[in-house]
């Protein structure tokens, strides 16, 4: 055992941090640190700038273009340039769909698709979830007929992020329609402008509509876009699901809105002196900040694993459970900080463009929003109570 | 950084475990047995360099150690003499009293109690009205010592006393090796929640002899805290232990223990509260981690926030995991005959020692 910082680790901790530093561009910073809203263009730019860097796929192989970094270094890297304000990295195709082409694709579709992924020029959405079909997966109905050299699919998807924005989804389907739920499912990429696509945004608390509703009819989608086999997609959105766990943890979040957070703490007065110095406040701040701590070191254990070549099963879902919570907490804490300015709110102030009043000010006025939508961490990507389920099934064993 | 053990490491837990398992003496209260083979072992000399007959061992050493003793729910004094005051000595003490206290602490014949907090100081350490008087050749000790741990049954008392300053001020406080058996030194002896002892310590007229003086006059706050923030790390380690022996315990209550014709364990509400009390192991586990990396640490604020960052999580994460395996034993977890209430009260007093959540999250507070 050995818990001290290599000075390789502290020196490529330093090398992100001056890259970031001096090469994200001060809009697209002042917005995240704003908690203002990104627009498509500014997380193509990041990522084009990222990628001219070398480190447009933290954790591809570097035969398809990315770094070739252990997970150690992507879990600082992510670190790095979240606490600096950069946007995340999309991750429908560098940790979503590109892994999937790497591991199950044609080298046909690895060449047509990886390198669009690096510069962007696709953006890809997730088609898994539908009406009838969210922590209960497998019970997926849209359906996918082979006919001649196309698949016909009709069906819906949903809580599809960013789908507006997408030119590509990738689609668990069913191929077969009878036998076990799980041994039908086809992965197929579907391009967004075939006919019978259709987009349907989904108003959520804040206002905002980052998720949509893809409805799928009558779509042709040629067969040279099924990955792997037929009948063999469960393997392939299991795949997805085990990959890259540890960025689940959403560290850099964490990390990033604590920051915030106490510099809010620090600004917003109560009875004449900083928040921060209200020791109820205060308190909380720092069960956040221990919080913070702890799961910093589980996910530092967890990487550690994931180095050693091991698979992390119940570590992962304590990670997904943890850094959603924190992030729920300090979300929480934050809109807390704007006291009564919570309550009033201008959903057009969230863009950069904005030129008018707010009742509080412009960052107060975004508090609540994003108290409000980050609800939506502890249900994404298996709820927490699917998590708590997996971990109780590795401590009591499977026939419980 | 690599968390897996080295093979002396894996050696040392394995030694350690087998020792546990071979001793059956369930007796309450110190064991000279099992303190004589603790000395055999060597490991009264892990926080002991090698010029005194020590291991000279790390942080990690004493966690491995630590988290075996609380799996194994092993009472006997050892932070307070082979992390406590082994380490206050090595660090603070002159050459003269190194050499010759440490080797007594590696043979087991010596046995060291640490008497610094006092009776309404609660966990503060700055707390002190006991008085040192200076006379010619020797200081005058006068005042109260507060839970004692193995108080009762130690040869020489580490205490805080004041020389100077007001009540609360950390300036002003020296250190004191006592000689616990002397006459002016009263020792009343208690039993504690989980099988160990304590005692109420009254000084009236101690006589110290100026060789008896610990580090320096009116400077004793640092060194006490940094000692503190040892025996602190080798609680939280035996802290993780302890709840990691919960886990299982309970695990397997909830895979054998049968109602409605089936193990409880199928029943949901229960699942996820076992998974609620491994994400608190699994924290405290971290943060055990995180104190051994940090105690040494060169600047004192970034270690106190790691240290009480780590006594407040496991504070809450003990309590937590405690509570929650007497629940899921049910009507067998109220009962004196399993061992999950002894883990449960070892775990309660580990809280209650050296400062618990409330205590740790105010100090963090004030370096934020």
């Amino acid at each position: 055992m050995d818990l001290s910082e290599s000075p390789e680790t502290q020196a490529f901790r330093t090398e992100v941090a001056e890259f970031v530093a001096a090469q994200l561009p001060p809009d697209i910073r002042a917005k995240v640190l704003g908690f203002l809203r990104i627009e498509r263009q500014d997380y193509v730019r990041w990522q084009r700038i990222l990628n001219a860097r070398g480190w447009g796929a933290p954790s591809w192989p570097r035969e398809h273009g990315g770094t070739g970094w252990d997970a150690r270094q992507r879990t600082l890297f992510e670190e790095e340039c979240f606490v600096a304000g950069a946007p995340r990295q999309m991750p429908f195709g560098l940790s979503m769909v590109g892994p999937v082409l790497q591991a199950f694709g044609s080298e046909e579709q690895q060449n047509r698709f990886l390198p669009r992924i690096l510069t962007m020029e696709d953006w890809w959405c997730q088609g898994y979830s539908e009406p009838g079909a969210g922590s209960d997966l497998a019970s997926l109905t849209t359906r996918a007929e082979r006919r001649d050299d196309v698949y016909i699919v009709n069906g819906q998807k949903t809580w599809t992020s960013f789908a507006h924005w997408a030119n590509w989804i990738f689609c668990l389907v069913r191929t077969r329609p009878c036998g076990k739920p799980q041994e039908g499912i086809s992965f197929l990429l579907i391009d967004m402008t075939s006919p019978g696509v259709r987009v349907k945004p989904i108003r959520t608390l804040d206002e905002g509509a980052d998720v949509n509703e893809v409805f799928l009819d009558d779509v042709a989608v040629p067969v040279a876009n099924l990955v792997g086999e037929e009948n063999r997609g469960w393997t392939i959105a299991k795949f997805l699901l085990g990959h890259e766990r540890t960025t689940i943890a959403g560290i850099g979040a964490c990390k990033r809105l604590l920051v915030q957070l106490k510099q809010l703490a620090r600004n917003e007065p109560k009875r004449g002196r900083p928040l921060i110095e209200d020791p109820r406040f205060r308190d909380r701040i720092v069960k956040a900040e221990i919080d913070i701590r702890a799961h910093e070191w589980s996910l530092m254990r967890a990487t550690s694993l994931e180095q050693a070549g091991k698979s992390i099963g119940a570590e992962a879902s304590i990670l997904k459970i943890r850094g959603s919570e924190i992030q729920q907490e300090l979300a929480q804490l934050l809109m807390e900080c704007a006291g009564p300015y919570a309550i009033p709110y201008l959903p057009e102030a969230l863009s950069a463009e904005f030129g008018g009043e707010t009742a509080g000010g412009r960052g107060l006025n975004a508090l609540a929003a994003l108290y409000l939508d980050l609800r939506k961490v502890s249900i994404y990507g298996g709820t927490n109570e699917v998590q708590k389920n997996l971990i109780a099934r590795a401590l009591l064993g499977s026939q419980s | 950084m690599n968390f897996s053990y080295s093979e002396e490491q894996q050696m040392l837990a394995e030694t350690v475990t087998r020792w546990l398992a071979a001793g059956t003496t369930k007796q309450r209260g110190f064991s000279p047995e099992r303190w004589g083979e603790l000395a055999d072992l060597g490991l009264l000399g892990l926080n002991v360099g090698e010029e005194h007959g020590g291991l000279g061992g790390t942080p990690v050493e004493t966690l491995i150690v630590m988290q075996e003793f609380g799996r194994a729910l092993f009472a006997q004094p050892f932070v307070s003499t082979a992390v406590f005051a082994a380490a206050l000595l090595g660090n603070t003490g002159s050459t003269a009293q190194r050499k010759e206290l440490l080797p007594r602490i590696v043979d087991g014949s010596l046995r060291v109690a640490v008497a610094t907090l006092e009776p309404g100081a609660r966990f503060d350490l700055a707390d002190i009205s006991t008085k040192a008087a200076k006379r010619d050749h020797s200081y005058v000790l006068n005042g109260r010592k507060a839970v004692v741990l193995h108080g009762d049954s130690a040869h020489v008392l580490i205490v805080c006393a004041r020389t100077s300053g007001g009540q609360h001020d950390q300036d002003g406080l020296t250190l004191f090796l006592v000689d616990a058996t002397a006459a002016a030194v009263t020792v009343r002896g208690f039993p504690t929640l989980d099988g160990q002892r304590a005692a109420e310590i009254s000084l009236t007229d101690v006589e110290v002899p100026l060789d008896c003086v610990l580090g320096e006059i009116g400077l004793g706050y640092v060194p006490l805290e940094w000692a503190v923030d040892r025996g602190i790390a080798a609680l939280c380690a035996e802290a993780v232990g302890a709840m990691e022996k919960l886990m299982e315990l309970t695990a397997e209550h909830l895979r054998t223990r049968k109602q409605f014709g089936q193990p409880i364990g199928r029943f949901q509400a229960l699942q996820h509260r076992l998974a609620d009390m491994q994400i608190a192991v699994e924290q405290a586990r971290s943060m055990a981690l995180q104190a051994a990396a940090l105690i040494d640490h060169p600047q004192r604020n970034e270690r106190r926030k790691a240290l009480s960052a780590a006594k407040a999580m496991i504070g809450r994460s003990g309590q937590f995991v405690g509570q929650q395996a007497v629940q899921l034993h049910g009507g067998m977890g109220m009962t004196a005959e399993l061992a999950v209430g002894n883990y449960f009260k070892r775990l309660m007093c580990i809280d209650m020692t050296w400062g618990n959540t409330d205590h740790h999250v105010e100090l963090y507070g004030d370096l934020l």
